[in-house]
């Protein structure tokens, strides 16, 4: 019983990373029907920048934590922003090449990010409290795990709020259902395109803070090995949709933290073949409308 | 006049391939110098190594022609056959030994084997990932190539080396593929099969198959209506390509005597990727070319990179230069925001932007 406890409370602690991944993957899918192979490096970009900051400040209090959030969200909304306006908009609508684009991002700027902090991981440090565990019916569960559930809760809350109370939320709901109306009754969606990358960078910024809270350490790499998870989540829950990359990031981290304890740790071929199951039983994923 | 045009334009063509490949097979008798672009005169193995490895990524990059290019089908999982051919026969050779077989023979045979495991896996993989399009299709083969890659850096059962890769086992490999020394050799191993690969996808484009394809890439409602169903050509061409892959990857084991998991990675693909849109998106020697001009600039620059002069450099020049796929990255962006054809496509677009330009002249006058 405390095993199963601890997989699924872990399991959950890992799709809240996944989540915060997919949701800006997701949402830009849906919106504008690019798959931003970039995502990861906002991500990395967003740890990097965290932990400068926390280096700077008092190291390991939970004010300097705040503030590394803060800040790897921040930096990763600009860096976000500022893909979509200098490298994706001149792409408008040719789809292919806007793909081919954040490859060549995510390509360049990881090697970047090599270049400036080095190959080697990076360790930092904690409040002390996220290094200890806390028993819930008998399994004893690393905090930081709460850690991230709760942000990414906060995240989901938040998008969820924008989306449904701000008229921003509005075209982009709107865009996600049917753009070429929206563009038809007068409203820039451009704006909307930008605003939906900044939202979705900030998230992965903070998910790459977050991330260095969960490994322990920052590395030029942490953003691309998760970003391929946080594809398989998209895929899984339905792209364009943001409950489904909701519901998908915790099925998907949950059933490899059991493939990995209960067959041999075998959570990343499990994975993949919940994938093409998903496909071949259900193309447009759980939630999503139909495949274009 | 046209048509003799026509034949006489196909005639030079054939006349100028075959000097190409001619001048190519001869490279390791000459002494051929180019610094900046080769390692050091064309004779030495280190240059030679150079150039067939380009060779080999060249029939890579072809093979994803095929899909990418001709069929449009835009893959994020091609690496998983290059690597099944490197691992497939790497594996065969450790273990298979037929008793009664040359030591020639087992070479040949292994080779065999691992071609059809090569059409097995293509055809398992196409059948599945090709029930999707677009951008799931991408996801689905990124998926399987993901699997491919854990597996082969698990290592079951002890087969494929982990980590640390596997070396080539040279029992059965006949003497004159091994060693430094037999680089030229190896050479022309690699420039057979960039000549087979490319004629296969000659072959393939002008046959049939490819234009049903071609034409499904355009518009697949109308080759739907016309009443051919495009699942099974597609196969057929998805197949064609992982075998090629795989046959490279064969060549790719041969001449670094041993395989490493980076070649199951999905990073690899996207640097065929990279290679195909550089050279050119549809054209066939567009993929040769960004293949052989990656493959310098990646080794060129990574030679720069630990050069003194980049050393001295202040952080802010020094950084960026010493990092090869920062360069090849921007490098990729700027042709995709600003050449859209690659390096093959800039004649027809010059010659376009000349044709625009004398017919605004005419309207002038």
């Amino acid at each position: 019983m405390s095993t199963i406890v601890l997989l699924l409370i872990t399991g959950l602690g890992l799709g809240a990373l996944y989540f915060l991944v997919a949701s800006g993957l997701s949402l830009i899918y849906g919106l504008m029907g690019v798959l931003n192979f970039a995502h990861g490096s906002f991500l990395t970009l967003g740890a990097f920048i965290g932990w400068e900051v926390a280096r700077r400040l008092s190291d390991g209090t939970w004010w300097t934590l705040g503030a590394s959030m803060i800040a790897g969200a921040i930096i990763g909304a600009a860096f976000a922003a500022a893909t979509e306006f200098f490298l994706i908009r001149p792409l408008y609508l040719r789809h292919i090449e806007q793909v081919l684009v954040t490859v060549g991002l995510a390509l360049a700027s990881v090697a970047l990010f090599e270049g400036i902090w080095g190959t080697d991981p990076i360790y930092v440090v904690n409040p002390e409290w996220l290094g200890l565990t806390t028993e819930i019916l008998g399994a004893r569960i690393p905090n930081s795990r709460f850690l991230l559930i709760g942000c990414a809760a906060l995240v989901l809350l938040a998008i969820v709020l924008f989306l449904k109370h701000t008229r921003y939320g509005l075209i982009i709901r709107a865009g996600v259902e049917n753009r070429s109306m929206v563009t038809a009754l007068g409203i820039d969606v451009r704006r909307a395109f930008t605003l939906v990358f900044a939202i979705g960078g900030a998230a992965a910024g903070l998910g790459g803070v977050l991330a260095s809270v969960y490994y322990g350490y920052v590395s030029a790499h942490i953003g691309g090995s998760l970003l391929i998870f946080a594809f398989i989540v998209t895929v899984i829950g339905g792209l364009g949709s943001l409950a489904g990359a909701a519901v998908a990031s915790v099925l998907v981290a949950v059933l490899q933290q059991f493939a990995n304890y209960y067959l041999w740790g075998t959570g990343d071929l499990a994975v993949v073949l919940a994938l093409a199951a998903v496909l071949l039983i259900r193309p447009q994923g759980l939630m999503g409308k139909s495949v274009r | 006049m046209t048509k003799i045009s026509a034949r006489m334009r196909a005639g030079i063509i054939v006349a100028a391939s075959v000097a190409l490949i001619g001048f190519a097979a001869l490279l390791p008798l000459l002494a051929i110098d180019i610094p900046g672009v080769f390692p050091g005169p064309s004779y030495t193995p280190g240059t030679l190594q150079v150039l067939a490895y380009a060779m080999l990524i060249a029939a890579l990059a072809l093979s994803y022609h095929l899909l990418f290019g001709l069929a449009g089908m835009l893959s994020f999982g091609h690496a998983l056959f290059f690597a099944a051919g490197a691992y497939g026969l790497g594996v065969v050779l450790r273990n298979f030994a037929p008793e009664w077989l040359p030591p020639g023979g087992a070479f040949v045979a292994a080779i065999l084997i691992t071609i059809v495991f090569a059409i097995i896996l293509s055809a398992f993989v196409g059948a599945l990932s090709l029930r999707v399009t677009g951008i799931s299709f991408a996801m689905v083969t990124l998926a399987f190539a993901q699997a491919g890659s854990v597996l082969v850096r698990r290592n079951p059962g002890k087969k494929t080396g982990g980590e640390e890769g596997l070396p080539l086992d040279v029992t059965r490999v006949p003497d004159a593929l091994v060693g430094v020394l037999q680089t030229k050799n190896l050479y022309w191993l690699a420039l057979a099969i960039l000549v087979v690969v490319y004629l296969v996808t000659l072959w393939v484009e002008k046959s049939r198959a490819g234009h049903v394809v071609a034409a499904a890439r355009e518009n697949d409602l109308r080759v739907r209506v016309l009443g051919i169903r495009p699942y099974g050509v597609r196969l057929v061409i998805f197949a064609i390509a992982g075998v090629l892959a795989a046959i490279a990857g064969m060549g790719f084991l041969l001449l670094q005597s041993g395989v490493s998991p980076r070649v199951a990675t999905p990073d690899f693909t996207l640097s065929l990727l990279v290679i195909v849109v550089l050279g050119g998106v549809g054209y066939r020697w567009g993929a040769v070319l960004g293949a052989i001009v990656y493959t310098l600039l990646d080794q060129r620059l990574t030679a720069l990179a630990g050069s003194e002069a980049v050393a001295s450099l202040p952080d802010i020049l020094r950084i960026p230069l010493s990092q090869p796929l920062f360069i090849l990255g921007t490098l990729f962006i700027l042709v995709v925001l600003f050449l859209p054809g690659g390096i093959a496509g800039i004649p027809a677009s010059v010659q376009a932007a000349r044709r625009n330009q004398t017919v605004e002249e005419k309207e002038l006058v």
